[in-house]
C-alpha cells in the first residue's frame, strides 16, 4: 500500500504536544487516571493505594481526584483483594488490584487461578472477568526476601489469564487501559526497577496492540528477546555487540500470554540466532517455552540451538548478590557470543 | 480443666452450646419462648399455601436427591453430594429471599437451587461431566453456579455485595429495590482463611450481606470440634458482624431469622451471619462410607430429628389433608422419573466446550488448539467425532 500525502501526519505543534516524558510509574498513573474518566466502572483496590498511594506511588493522588468509592484502600489479604474483584466484576465492575510486591501474591493465587482464571469458562461465557492484577515485580531494588521476585510463569501457564509487561513509559500508559478495557483477567507486570527512568509517552498513539510484541531495535545476526526490565538490558548489550561488530536485533516480547510469534519468528528466519532472556528462573519458564516453540516453528531458519539466559533456579538471593543473580548485559552477551560460536 | 492439653484437644466439653432459635420441636410441636416470640410473627404471616410450599420444596429435593444418589451409584453421575437432612436449613433461607437478591452457593444447596428454578437436571450435568457450571445466574433468578474450592464463594458473595453497596441498591427505603446477597457455607469452610477475609471485608465495607453457615457436623470425616473450639456462631461477633443460632432441622426458624436477618441487610443495616445446626444424614459425596467415622448412634439422634418429619407433623397437627401429602409424593416420583430420562438421555458436550469460553475474546492457543483437535480427530474417520450420544459417563 502506498501512503498518499492524505494518510502521512504531518508533525503539527498538536502532535508534539502530545508526546510527554515521564518515568513509567507515573505514566501507569496516567493510565489509569485516563482509564477512570473514561468508564466509571473502573474502581481501584489494594493496600495502601489511597491515602498513601501505594508504596510506589503508583496510585498517588487518585483517591483525592475519584474519592474512595473508586480507590479503596482494602483489608490486608490478598486473596481477599482478589476474590472481592470478582464478585465487583459480576456486579459489572471494571476493579484493578494492586498487589504490593510480587512475592506477596500468593495468598491470592488460589482466587486467581481457580476463580478468576475460570469463572468465564466455568459459566461457559456468560459471565466475564475485566479484572486487572497489577503486579510491581523483579529484582534490581536492592530490597529484602519476597520484594524482588518474578513469578510470572505461574500465570503464564494458567489458561484463562491474560499476562502482560511494559518495558517502557509508553507501553505503561497504554497498555494499562488496555487492560483495563479487556473483558478477560489481565495480570500486569510492572517491572518496578523501571519505575523511575523517564521516556516519552505519546499520548496520541499506543503504537501497538496489547498482545503484539514488538521489534525495538533491528538487527540481523543475534535476536535478542526479553520482557519488562530485560528489554532495557537487552539495548544495552545489543550497543555493546554494535561496538564488537555484532548486529543484534531486540524484540521486546510485552505479551506474555498469549505470545505474539509473528515478530518473533519473523526476526529469527532473519538472524538465525535467539538469545531470550529474562529476570525469572530458567526452569519452566516463559522463556523455556518460547525457546520450544522457535525451535519447533523456525527450524531450518536457525544457525545455533535457542539459548536462555535466566535468573538462576535458585530463591532470589539477599540483595548484596543479586547482581549476580540478575542477568546483566554481559550475560546476554556471553550467551550471544556462544550463539554465533555454532 | 483437663488435665493435660491432649485431653484439651478431644474433650468436646469445651465446646460450650448455645441454644439456637427454635419454633417447632422436634416432634413439630411449637415451641415456647422468649426467642420464639421475637420470630412468631414472621411465621404467623405465612398462609396455608405459603406453609405447603416449604413442605413441597424439602420433600421435592428430598426426592431429587434420592433420584440422583441412585444414578449415581448406577454409574450415570461421576459423583453425588446429598444434600438430605439439611433441607430445613435450605428451605427456610431460601423462602425468606426476594427475587433481586444474589445467592452464592457452595454445592450442597440443592433446595435452594430448586427454589431459585434451577433446572434440577442442571446440577447433574455438572456431576455427569458435561459442565463446570450448569446455568447463568441471571436467568435463574441470581442464583450463582457450585463453587467447589471450600469457601473460594463467600468472596465472590462479598465483592458482588461490595458493588451492591457502591452502587446503591440496599438501603434505598424501597423493600422492592433493595437487595442483599447470601452466601453458603459449612462447618469445614470456617476453617479456610477466605472465610475469614469474607467477613473481615464484609464488616469493614457493611455489607448487605447474609452469611448462611449450615453446620452439618462433617467436613469429610472430620467433626466440628476439630474446626473450633467455640461455637462457629461465636465467630461472627469477633468479626463485628450480629450472629444468630438457629435450629436449621427447623424450617420455620431458619425461614424467621433469615427474613429477619436478610431485612436488616437489605436495608442498610451491614452484615448478618446465621449458623443453621443441622446434619448430612447421607454420606459427603457417592464416593464417602461415613460408617467409617461416626456412630449409628448420632446418625439416629439426628434422624429423630428430621426436618420433613417434624413438618409434616406441625402440618398434620393444623389439619393438612392426606391428600395433599399423597399428591406431594406423587409429583415427587414424576420428578424423580423426569430427571433420570433427561439425565440418562444428555448429549455429550462438543469438543468446542474445552476451547469456546476460556477467554471471552479471542486468543491464538484455543484457535490453534481446537483446529488441530477437529483435523486429528477427523484423520481417524466418523468413529472420532465426540459428539454422539453414547449415554454413558464416568
Amino acid at each position: 500500500m502506498t501512503d498518499t500525502v492524505e494518510n502521512v501526519t504531518p508533525a503539527t505543534d498538536e502532535t508534539r504536544a502530545s508526546v510527554r516524558s515521564m518515568p513509567l510509574g507515573k505514566a501507569i498513573t496516567a493510565g489509569l487516571r485516563q482509564a477512570m474518566a473514561d468508564d466509571p466502572r473502573v474502581l481501584l483496590m489494594g493496600e495502601d493505594i489511597g491515602t498513601l498511594g501505594g508504596v510506589f506511588r503508583v496510585t498517588e493522588g487518585l483517591q483525592a481526584e475519584f474519592g474512595d468509592k473508586r480507590v479503596i484502600d482494602t483489608p490486608l489479604a490478598e486473596s481477599g483483594i482478589v476474590g472481592t474483584a470478582i464478585g465487583l466484576a459480576m456486579g459489572g465492575f471494571r476493579p484493578v488490584c494492586e498487589i504490593q510486591f510480587d512475592g506477596f501474591i500468593y495468598p491470592g493465587f488460589d482466587q486467581i487461578t481457580s476463580q478468576l482464571a475460570k469463572m468465564t469458562n466455568r459459566h461457559e461465557g456468560a459471565v466475564t472477568m475485566p479484572v486487572v492484577i497489577r503486579v510491581p515485580y523483579g529484582g534490581h531494588i536492592g530490597a529484602v526476601e519476597h520484594h524482588q521476585e518474578s513469578p510470572e510463569a505461574y500465570f503464564a501457564h494458567t489458561a484463562g489469564l491474560r499476562v502482560v509487561s511494559p518495558s517502557t513509559p509508553h507501553d505503561a500508559y497504554w497498555m494499562i487501559q488496555e487492560a483495563i478495557r479487556s473483558n478477560d483477567p489481565v495480570m500486569f507486570f510492572e517491572p518496578k526497577s523501571r519505575y523511575w527512568p523517564k521516556g516519552e509517552v505519546d499520548l496520541s498513539d499506543p503504537q501497538a496492540p496489547l498482545h503484539a510484541s514488538r521489534v525495538v531495535r533491528t538487527g540481523t545476526e543475534v535476536t535478542l528477546l526479553g520482557h519488562g526490565a530485560m528489554v532495557s538490558v537487552l539495548l544495552q548489550a545489543a550497543e555493546i555487540a554494535a561496538a564488537e561488530g555484532v548486529s543484534a536485533e531486540v524484540v521486546d516480547l510485552r505479551s506474555l500470554s498469549p505470545v505474539d510469534y509473528g515478530p518473533i519468528l519473523e526476526s529469527v528466519r532473519k538472524t538465525g540466532r535467539l538469545v531470550v532472556a529474562q529476570e525469572a528462573p530458567g526452569f519452566v519458564s516463559v522463556g523455556s517455552e518460547i525457546a520450544a516453540t522457535v525451535a519447533e516453528k523456525a527450524f531450518y531458519s536457525l544457525e545455533a540451538p535457542v539459548l536462555r539466559v535466566s535468573g538462576f533456579d535458585a530463591p532470589f538471593p539477599p540483595a548484596k548478590l543479586e547482581t549476580q543473580y540478575l542477568p546483566d548485559a554481559d550475560r546476554v552477551l556471553e550467551a550471544v557470543d556462544r550463539a554465533l560460536a555454532y | 480443666m483437663p488435665a493435660n492439653r491432649l485431653d484439651a484437644m478431644s474433650s468436646p466439653e469445651a465446646i460450650d452450646t448455645p441454644s439456637p432459635v427454635q419454633l417447632l420441636s422436634p416432634t413439630g410441636d411449637v415451641v415456647d419462648s422468649a426467642a420464639a416470640d421475637e420470630f412468631r410473627p414472621y411465621v404467623d404471616a405465612l398462609g396455608d399455601d405459603q406453609l405447603r410450599a416449604l413442605h413441597r420444596d424439602m420433600v421435592l429435593t428430598r426426592r431429587f436427591d434420592r433420584e440422583a444418589a441412585a444414578l449415581a451409584r448406577q454409574g450415570q453421575l461421576a459423583l453425588w453430594v446429598p444434600s438430605h437432612g439439611q433441607e430445613g436449613a435450605q428451605v427456610g433461607l431460601a423462602h425468606a429471599t426476594r427475587p433481586q437478591d444474589h445467592l452464592f452457593p457452595s454445592y450442597r444447596e440443592h433446595a435452594v437451587a430448586l427454589a431459585r428454578g434451577v433446572d434440577p437436571v442442571d446440577i447433574l450435568r455438572l456431576l455427569r461431566g458435561h459442565t463446570h457450571g450448569g446455568w447463568n445466574p441471571a436467568d435463574h433468578q441470581n442464583f450463582h453456579v457450585y463453587t467447589l474450592v471450600i469457601g473460594s464463594q463467600t468472596l465472590h458473595a462479598t465483592g458482588f455485595a461490595m458493588g451492591l453497596g457502591l452502587d446503591g441498591k440496599s438501603g434505598t427505603g424501597d423493600p422492592e429495590v433493595d437487595q442483599a446477597v447470601v452466601t453458603f457455607f459449612g462447618d469445614g469452610a470456617t476453617s479456610q482463611g477466605d472465610v475469614s477475609e469474607a467477613l473481615v471485608f464484609a464488616a469493614s465495607f457493611r455489607t448487605p450481606e447474609l452469611f448462611f453457615l449450615q453446620n452439618n457436623q462433617w467436613a469429610i470425616s472430620v467433626p466440628v470440634a476439630r474446626q473450633s473450639r467455640t461455637p462457629l456462631v461465636a465467630r461472627a461477633g469477633g468479626f463485628g458482624i450480629p450472629g444468630t443460632q438457629v435450629d436449621g432441622n427447623d424450617v420455620l426458624a431458619s425461614y424467621a431469622v433469615s427474613r429477619r436477618d436478610l431485612e436488616a441487610a437489605r436495608s442498610g443495616g451491614g452484615p448478618r451471619f446465621i449458623e443453621a445446626l443441622t446434619y448430612r444424614i447421607g454420606a459427603h459425596t457417592s464416593s464417602d462410607d461415613p460408617t467409617k467415622y461416626r456412630t449409628d448412634d448420632e446418625l439416629q439422634s439426628w434422624i429423630a430429628r428430621d426436618p420433613i418429619t417434624r413438618f409434616e407433623a406441625f402440618l398434620r397437627g393444623r389439619g393438612e389433608s392426606d391428600a395433599f401429602f399423597a399428591d406431594l409424593e406423587a409429583e415427587g416420583d414424576d420428578l424423580g422419573a423426569d430427571v433420570r430420562r433427561r439425565t440418562v438421555g444428555l448429549p455429550n458436550p462438543d469438543r468446542g466446550l474445552i476451547f469456546d469460553h476460556v477467554y471471552s475474546e479471542p486468543h491464538p492457543l484455543m484457535t490453534e488448539q481446537k483446529q488441530w483437535l477437529a483435523t486429528y480427530e477427523q484423520s481417524f474417520g466418523a468413529a472420532g467425532d465426540t459428539a454422539s450420544t453414547d449415554g454413558g459417563a464416568a
